[in-house]
């Protein structure tokens, strides 16, 4: 029986997409049954970073509306098998998805499933609600700037009140080391002390993300760029791994704070 | 008539004059025995008493037909009307009032956390974040958002916190907002408002208990 994570942010713009489609592709890359859905109905692309949009027949208004079954929706991935992607429709009218449509749909792919991963639109609207109606747990991703944080803290609040599983993970996306350095941009440190949830893992900001999804073939495919090793990373703490975070460079003072932050000596 | 005129004892105290009302007789034998005592004590000028009902509730009704009679015929004000019984609903009010509410959370951007009486907040109120109490505010963690003590107009109320850093602090009818600059917050500090400048400021806990010495008195504040 899969697990589902919904993947969200509040503030738009912080890297769900990029994260979901990254993370799917690191949980397809550890052998494991995937299907991300797009629940950004009207705003679609993570087919795009993907590469899966000319593959789209059906989507998920046509399952929620009858007009095709839920298995001629997915859309297989051009380089794992076991990675499907549920998309989302760029036109149809988002007032026939309901809380209840979604959680029904996500029981039906849990046994053919390890991990369904739900891609959730900006926002604290009905897009939100639906898009959490059938999560068991929940990713808040952050960057390191104050209104993203606060947005963060936001949506954190909201999805306490969810009975979820767990309490929310987080993920602190688009770092820029000397910025944090020189005091322009909230710490790790500050960040994880105010949301006050786990950390789940951190992603710098970097070139080679954007040019991979320009591409149509998330980072987390490629060998060893610190991008991907950070997806690979929480894809192995999402599967109960304990993986230390990764340092960005030799600084000696990261690594300290980093382990601090995990609690290891 | 004599025997009628024992109803009412006036006695000097050292809160000033205390008008002692029978609790056994009638309201309306009281209110003409007033009228007549009232009538004929030679007041010295404005004084202040404090009218005490003892055991016999007062109706808002009948604690008005008192003030207008004292008013009316005598240079007398009345500075409270005491008693020593309450309605069940009042006393129900008094304890809401005066107990420590406790939560274990983090009150996060946009929530809204609203109590009667103490609000004791074990977690951090982050940017965005509001407490609410129509008594005191104690935060075990680090306040950084907005805090709203005595938000039914008690200005003897305080917001304690284990790390003060808030973007506004509230107390009664006063506010005071952190300033444009970037500032770092305080540990163990506390906010009152001051009775001579009016405003609100800021100290270090360890003077709390010089400055609000009745904070946690119950008959103090709901009395
Ligand atoms: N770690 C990163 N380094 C560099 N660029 C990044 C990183 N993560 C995301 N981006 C870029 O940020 C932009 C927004 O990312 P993305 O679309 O994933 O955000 P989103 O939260 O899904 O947005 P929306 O709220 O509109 O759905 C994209 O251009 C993406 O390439
Ligand atoms: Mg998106």
């Amino acid at each position: 029986m899969g697990e589902s994570i919904v993947i969200t942010s509040g503030k738009g713009g912080v890297g769900k997409t990029t994260t979901t489609a990254n993370i799917g592709t690191a949980l397809a890359l550890l052998d494991q049954k995937v299907c991300l859905i797009d629940m950004d109905i009207g705003l679609r692309n993570l087919d795009v970073i993907l590469g899966l949009e000319n593959r789209i027949i059906f989507n998920l208004i046509d399952v929620l509306e009858g007009r095709c079954k839920l298995q001629s929706a997915l859309v297989k991935d051009k380089r794992f098998d076991c990675l499907h992607l549920l998309p989302a429709a760029q036109t149809s009218d988002k007032n026939e998805v309901t809380p209840d449509g979604i959680k029904e749909l996500i029981e039906e792919l849990k046994p053919d499933y390890d991990y369904i991963l739900i891609d959730c639109p900006a926002g604290i609207e009905q897009g939100y609600k639906n898009a959490v109606a059938g999560a068991d747990k929940a990713v808040a991703i952050t960057t390191p700037e104050k209104s993203s944080v606060r947005d963060a803290d936001r949506i954190i609040g909201l999805l306490e009140q969810e009975g979820l599983e767990t309490s929310p993970y987080l993920i602190i996306n688009r770092i820029r080391k000397h910025m944090m350095d020189s005091g322009d941009m909230l710490s790790v440190d500050d960040i994880v002390s105010t949301l006050s949830i786990e950390l789940l893992g951190i992603i710098l900001d970097d070139e080679d993300v954007i040019r991979a999804s320009h591409h149509g073939e998330p980072v987390a495919f490629q060998p060893d760029t610190k991008a991907s090793i950070s997806y690979r990373n929480i894809a192995r703490r999402i599967l109960g791994e304990s993986v230390p975070l990764m340092s960005f460079d030799n600084d000696q003072g990261f690594m300290t704070k980093v382990k601090k932050l995990l609690g290891m000596k | 008539m004599s025997e009628m005129k024992h109803y009412i004892t006036m006695k000097g105290t050292n809160k000033g004059i205390v008008v002692y009302l029978d609790d056994q007789c009638s309201f309306e034998i009281l209110l003409q025995e007033l009228e007549d005592k009232v009538k004929t004590s030679e007041s010295s000028g404005k004084t202040e008493i404090t009218v005490h009902s003892q055991y016999r509730y007062l109706t808002d009704d009948q604690r008005k037909d008192i003030a207008q009679l004292i008013d009316q015929y005598s240079d007398m004000s009345i500075k409270k009307i005491d008693s020593y019984v309450l309605t069940r609903e009042e006393s129900y009010e008094l304890y809401d009032n005066t107990t420590v509410k406790s939560v274990i959370k983090t009150i996060r951007s946009g929530q809204v956390h609203e109590v009667k009486g103490d609000a004791l907040v074990i977690g951090d109120v982050n940017p965005g974040g509001t407490v609410l109490a129509t008594g005191n505010i104690f935060v075990m963690g680090k306040l950084r958002g907005i805090a709203h003590a005595g938000f039914n107009g008690d200005e003897s109320c305080v917001v304690a916190a284990s790390y003060m850093h808030p973007s506004q602090i509230r107390i009664a009818n006063k506010i005071s907002r952190a300033p444009d600059y970037d500032v770092e917050g305080s540990p163990r500090e506390f906010a009152y408002v001051n009775s001579e400048t009016e405003q609100i400021e800021l100290d270090q806990l360890q003077h709390l208990q010089k400055i609000r010495p009745n904070l946690l008195d119950v008959f103090e504040r709901g009395l």
